[in-house]
């Protein structure tokens, strides 16, 4: 009785004093938590490059403040691909990831991810999944990829859903044996929309193939740079001078 | 020590003598039950392809088609500058306005899975009999509140879903990410070893959102016979928020008019006296004017 009693009258009889430094401790406080979490959000707010986050995925900080991690897009997966992330997963904990060389995205046409998606943190107005852009494939190993050793293993080619455009078969000359053919898989990162079904396949035990996000993939030329088509470049251009 | 950490097996047992050992533990029983069935409708769905609710708690989607969604993580959605699709507004809109009609604190007692782990810290704290603390102002909850809604306008990230832990035990359970539940476990400790009911009573944002919400709602607790209360106090004992009992029990006005009750009516449960019922504002109101 006593206890409850004393605790009871200590809230009821706070003066103002008591009120204004109590509010200032709360205060520092919430400020040192805020300041906290934030810094855990932030570091964890770093994406494994191979995870790849479902078709529509914002960029990936946009994406952060979109998701409310509420699974609906997993859910409506018909492929068990993506998968929310926990803790220490790489990929900010409780959002959508995908790990192509366990499970791709077989790029549903009606895109269900997308529609489940209340936030808008998958873009809505991606219509087209051959439109989308996951991530990139990238050729990564030259060395151990069985077609660079001239042998027709052409896997990750043939199950492309974008094939011949998204990745070609890009013949040359063998030099070793001299009179071979070699068939290099390219990948048209114009085209590629990440789904990561060819790193999925790659007969190899490590791929040689391997989906990265855009801005891994992808590299950038700074804005002040100023590409020059010379096929499309005139004598005449040249005398006028060049817009550098 | 004072009376209520003596009482060892005594605890409500006046009530379980007077009702029935089942009906001192109506309510609580009612609330397990309804805590679990929300969560079998969510998990029902990844285990039998019965998909009546999909998502979980953050939003979700009731037989597909009402959009359900945690107001508080669709306002940190909005404060970092993001404009979401209008599904998740309205699911927010559809529980703000359903909590606001049956009492905001409703959805502590009833549909939150870490009120399951704060209340079993506090059965242990009972049955260790460890003394009751609480230094913690109750405002906390209301500044960390404010912490959490301002830091998206900062950052432009929900950071506050990084951490939070009420939506950690439906991903644990529905999408097997088991590996958030050490914040449950540290709510658990904290609630049990430092300061008694330290999360849901002083800190939780989403409780604190939510008793904002129900603050005009009609239901509430009513200490409607007052006068029978023989100052047992094992209403104070059962109750994660035992500062709004007294103006109940000792003011004029018998209801629980405080928006930090969580209704959870374990007070109605552990009175032999029957001094507790819930009771629409709205009814007793005209009854008063009769
Ligand atoms: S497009 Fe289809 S397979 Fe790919 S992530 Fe979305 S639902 Fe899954
Ligand atoms: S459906 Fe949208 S908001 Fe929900 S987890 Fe997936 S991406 Fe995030
Ligand atoms: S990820 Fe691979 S399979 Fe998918 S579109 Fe790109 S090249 Fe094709
Ligand atoms: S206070 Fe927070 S954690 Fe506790 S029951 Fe309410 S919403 Fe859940
Ligand atoms: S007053 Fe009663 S209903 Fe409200 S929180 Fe306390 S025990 Fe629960």
């Amino acid at each position: 009785m006593s206890k409850v009693e004393s605790s009871k009258s200590t809230v009821t009889g706070v003066n103002r004093r008591q009120f204004l430094a109590q509010s200032a401790k709360a205060g520092c406080a919430m400020g040192l938590l805020g300041m906290g979490i934030t810094s855990v959000a932030k570091q964890s707010s770093q994406l494994d490059p191979l995870a790849i986050r479902p078709p529509g995925a914002l960029s990936e900080s946009d994406f952060l403040s979109a998701c409310v991690r509420c699974g609906l897009c997993v859910e409506a997966c018909p492929y068990d691909t993506l998968k929310l992330a926990r803790w220490f997963d790489g990929a900010a904990t409780g959002t959508p990831y995908f790990t192509a060389r366990t499970i791709p995205c077989e790029m549903c046409e009606d895109i269900p991810c997308v529609k489940a998606c209340p936030s808008g943190s998958l873009d809505h107005d991606l219509t087209d999944i051959d439109e989308s852009k996951m991530g990139i494939a990238v050729l990564i190993d030259e060395k151990n990829c069985l077609n660079f050793k001239g042998l027709r293993c052409d896997v990750c080619y043939r199950v492309c859903p974008l094939i011949d455009d998204a990745i070609t078969l890009e013949m040359q000359h063998n030099q070793r044996s001299d009179h071979h053919a070699m068939f290099l898989p390219k990948v048209n990162s114009d085209s590629c929309t990440g789904c990561g079904k060819c790193e999925h396949v790659c007969v190899l035990e490590q791929a040689a193939i391997k989906v990265l996000p855009a801005h891994i993939a992808l590299g950038k030329t700074a804005s002040h740079d100023t590409y020059i088509n010379t096929e499309e470049t005139t004598l005449e251009m040249l005398n006028r001078g060049l817009p550098l | 020590m004072s009376k209520l950490s003596m009482k060892k097996d005594g605890f409500a047992q006046a009530a379980i003598d007077e009702l029935g050992w089942w009906r001192a533990h109506k309510f609580l029983f009612l609330r397990r039950a309804s805590q679990l069935s929300v969560f079998i409708l969510f998990a029902i769905g990844p285990l039998f392809s019965l998909w009546l609710l999909k998502g979980n708690l953050s939003s979700s989607e009731l037989l597909g088609i009402v959009p359900l969604s945690d107001p508080l993580a669709t306002l940190q959605v909005i404060l970092t500058g993001h404009m979401p699709e209008f599904t998740l507004i309205l699911g927010a809109l559809i529980i703000a306005i359903f909590y606001a009609l049956v009492g905001g604190r409703v959805f502590c007692s009833w549909v939150c899975p870490v009120n399951m782990v704060t209340d079993s810290a506090s059965w242990l704290r009972r049955k260790l009999n460890l003394p009751r603390t609480s230094e913690m102002p109750r405002s906390l909850r209301y500044y960390l509140l404010a912490v959490v809604l301002l830091l998206p306008i900062l950052t432009g990230l929900t950071v506050w879903e990084w951490v939070n832990p009420v939506p950690v035990l439906y991903r644990a359970a529905l999408f097997s990410a088991g590996s958030g539940l050490w914040l449950l476990v540290a709510i658990f400790l904290l609630d049990l070893f430092i300061s008694e009911r330290a999360w849901c009573g002083h800190l939780c944002p989403t409780g604190a959102l939510f008793a904002l919400l129900g603050k005009l709602s009609p239901v509430k607790v009513s200490a409607v016979n007052a006068k029978a209360c023989d100052n047992c106090m094992d209403c104070f004992v059962v109750c994660p928020e035992r500062q709004v009992l007294k103006p109940a029990l000792k003011g004029k006005q018998a209801m629980i008019t405080n928006s930090d009750c969580t209704q959870c009516g374990r007070c109605i449960d552990v009175c032999a006296q029957r001094v507790f019922q819930y009771k629409n504002r709205i009814a007793l109101k005209a009854e008063n004017t009769q």
